[in-house]
């Protein structure tokens, strides 16, 4: 009886904590969205509900910005986020494949060396990268962002390969009698049952690029039509500052955050597992 | 004995073919730019001319040089805030969360937005939050009586920072503490249960000893992004030229480099960050060996 009832008191004030701590969270969401259904004029009133609700904010943003800078931002985006979860998926895996399957002098050795790599702080590859693409005539172009993600990565790599080796050695050893080669069995059987694995590491992926604001600020230009989304409305805010429209500021930011929102919501499971999967099987 | 595909004939181009992109990776991306950024930081260098031996010089500046000892010790602060706040609340959350309650879900869907969603767009909004005048926050307190704050002023700019990187935060440390947890056998409790602890003496003797690998995992990510902050705090706290009023480490190198391009200054100042990290982690891996408990 006493247990059952501390149990419940004990549960009652779990869900109060939580229950407040998710309103916290959903705040600014919540905020974001109902700044962008209201009327400029209406950008700093307190109802959470916009009276009027409009959706001109959202036509805005297609017409404010010049020559259609809003579409081209969004297309730069998708472009580059693209692209690098392509080189990711395709360099990570193959080095996992090799690190986990193939047996050859130095595979150790060179794993380790990898790994290490995990403690150097991005910051430090900043300037001779810079350097290296200044030479090569890079900057100012898209490439600089979309070149680095085809040559690996020791995240990736590493993820990749805890999941490689779980898969059995028998299938190998069948696959070998049937005289595949090693670029068969890794093309032909483990890519195809990593799955789950290859979808974590493409969102993980996805959502940095998405989201990345240092390196687009370094490499390209500071133009509308040439940038990315996540930069482009840290310049937009900067312009709206000398007077303009948050609620139209709030619709970017949402169609920003939109993308990875769906992409979370249709693939929670891989996206939560693939966190847990990094931290646990360390 | 160690299994291993051997490689037959040919195939051993093929295996360091596919191991190409990596190598090229440790050359230019990581290693090599360890040691180009190391060599760059004995030279003076502004990218036009020839760069010019400096020696130490570099580093000795560093600690004259006031803008970035700010820099660092903003970062060090931040750090002192940011990562206490992160584990401590993201294990509540998952000590929370693991009471088989309903809706498990839900919460852990709602805790983890953040993760998904760029720190750009929802430092956007938080600007609007804090707002001294127009913010909703300064209108939550003043209903309940209070006076309003001046969030994003200098005295306050580092606790509103704080209280946004550690909502953006602990979404994923609860993720890793719930795996943590989960992993506890249900025995232990019940032993436990058997010998007279009450629930509070289970949480402190079964829980925290065995979820203490978790505790050192989340130390660490959150220490090594809490070195690294950036996006958020560069949103919220920039003003006009470029500057900041909370100038954090990355914030002086990328300054730096890339405003200034003063090239051995930022170098510098990435390898004294690096070294921040290492250091960090020999003492972190040091206090694992004594004091994290592995099954």
């Amino acid at each position: 009886m006493t247990k059952s009832l501390q149990k419940t008191v004990l549960d009652t004030l779990a869900y109060l904590v939580l229950g407040i701590g998710a309103l916290t969270m959903l705040l600014p969401f919540v905020w974001m969205i109902s700044v962008s259904f209201r009327e400029p004029a209406q950008q700093y009133s307190r109802n959470l509900i916009p009276d009027p609700l409009v959706f001109q904010n959202y036509a805005d943003l297609f017409r404010v910005l010049p020559n259609n800078a809003f579409l081209a931002l969004v297309y730069n985006s998708f472009k580059i986020s693209i692209l690098t979860v392509i080189g990711q998926i395709l360099t990570c895996a193959m080095a996992a494949f090799v690190f986990a399957v193939v047996k050859f002098k130095g595979r150790n050795l060179l794993f380790a060396l990898l790994l290490a790599t995990m403690m150097i702080p991005p910051q430090v590859s900043l300037i001779p990268n810079f350097i290296i693409f200044k030479y090569m005539h890079l900057i100012g172009t898209q490439w600089p962002l979309i070149l680095p993600a085809f040559w690996g990565g020791a995240f990736g790599t590493f993820l990749l390969r805890q999941y490689f080796l779980t898969i059995p050695r028998d299938l190998v050893d069948a696959a070998r009698m049937d005289g595949a080669s090693l670029f068969d069995i890794f093309w032909r059987i483990y890519l195809p049952l990593s799955k789950p694995a290859v979808a974590a590491l493409a969102i993980f992926v996805f959502k940095d690029a998405w989201n990345d604001l240092l390196h687009p600020l370094v490499y390209l230009p500071t133009d509308m039509q040439q940038t990315t989304l996540t930069v482009g409305l840290a310049f937009f805010q900067q312009q709206l500052q000398l007077g303009g429209k948050f609620t139209v500021l709030m619709a970017g930011a949402f169609l920003s955050i939109l993308p990875l929102l769906i992409i979370f919501f249709i693939a929670q499971k891989q996206f939560i597992e693939g966190i847990a999967l990094s931290g646990v099987k360390r | 004995m160690e299994y291993g595909l051997k490689p037959l004939g040919r195939e051993k181009l093929w295996l360091w073919v596919m191991l190409v992109p990596t190598i090229i990776g440790l050359a230019f991306g990581t290693i090599g730019s360890l040691l180009a950024t190391l060599t760059l930081s004995f030279f003076d260098w502004d990218l036009i001319g020839t760069p010019t031996w400096a020696g130490i010089s570099n580093y000795v500046q560093l600690f004259q040089n006031e803008s970035y000892m700010e820099a660092f010790s903003n970062t060090l602060k931040f750090s002192a805030m940011y990562v206490p706040s992160v584990v401590i609340i993201s294990l509540l959350l998952a000590v929370l969360l693991n009471r088989k309650i309903r809706g498990v879900g839900v919460f852990r869907t709602v805790y983890f937005l953040p993760t998904v969603t760029s720190a750009v767009a929802t430092a956007l909004v938080w600007n609007m939050i804090y707002g001294r005048d127009t913010g909703i926050l300064n209108f939550m307190l003043e209903s309940v009586g209070l006076s309003p704050v001046c969030w994003l002023c200098t005295n306050n700019a580092m606790l509103s920072v704080v209280i946004v990187n550690v909502w953006g935060a602990i979404g994923e440390g609860m993720i890793i503490f719930l795996a943590g947890l989960t992993a506890i056998p249900r025995d232990y409790y019940e032993a436990a249960e058997l010998d007279g602890a009450s629930g509070f003496q289970q949480f402190l003797r079964v829980t925290v000893p065995l979820v203490t690998p978790s505790i050192f995992f989340q130390t660490l990510i959150a220490a090594i992004n809490a070195f690294q902050a950036y996006d958020y705090i560069y949103m919220l706290t920039r003003r006009s030229g470029g500057d900041s009023s909370v100038p954090v480490a990355v914030f002086s190198i990328y300054r730096n480099a890339f405003h200034f391009f003063r090239m051995g200054d930022a170098s510098a100042q990435a390898i004294q960050l690096a070294l921040l990290v290492a250091v960090f982690m020999g003492v972190m891996f040091w206090w694992e060996r004594r004091y994290v408990v592995y099954e």
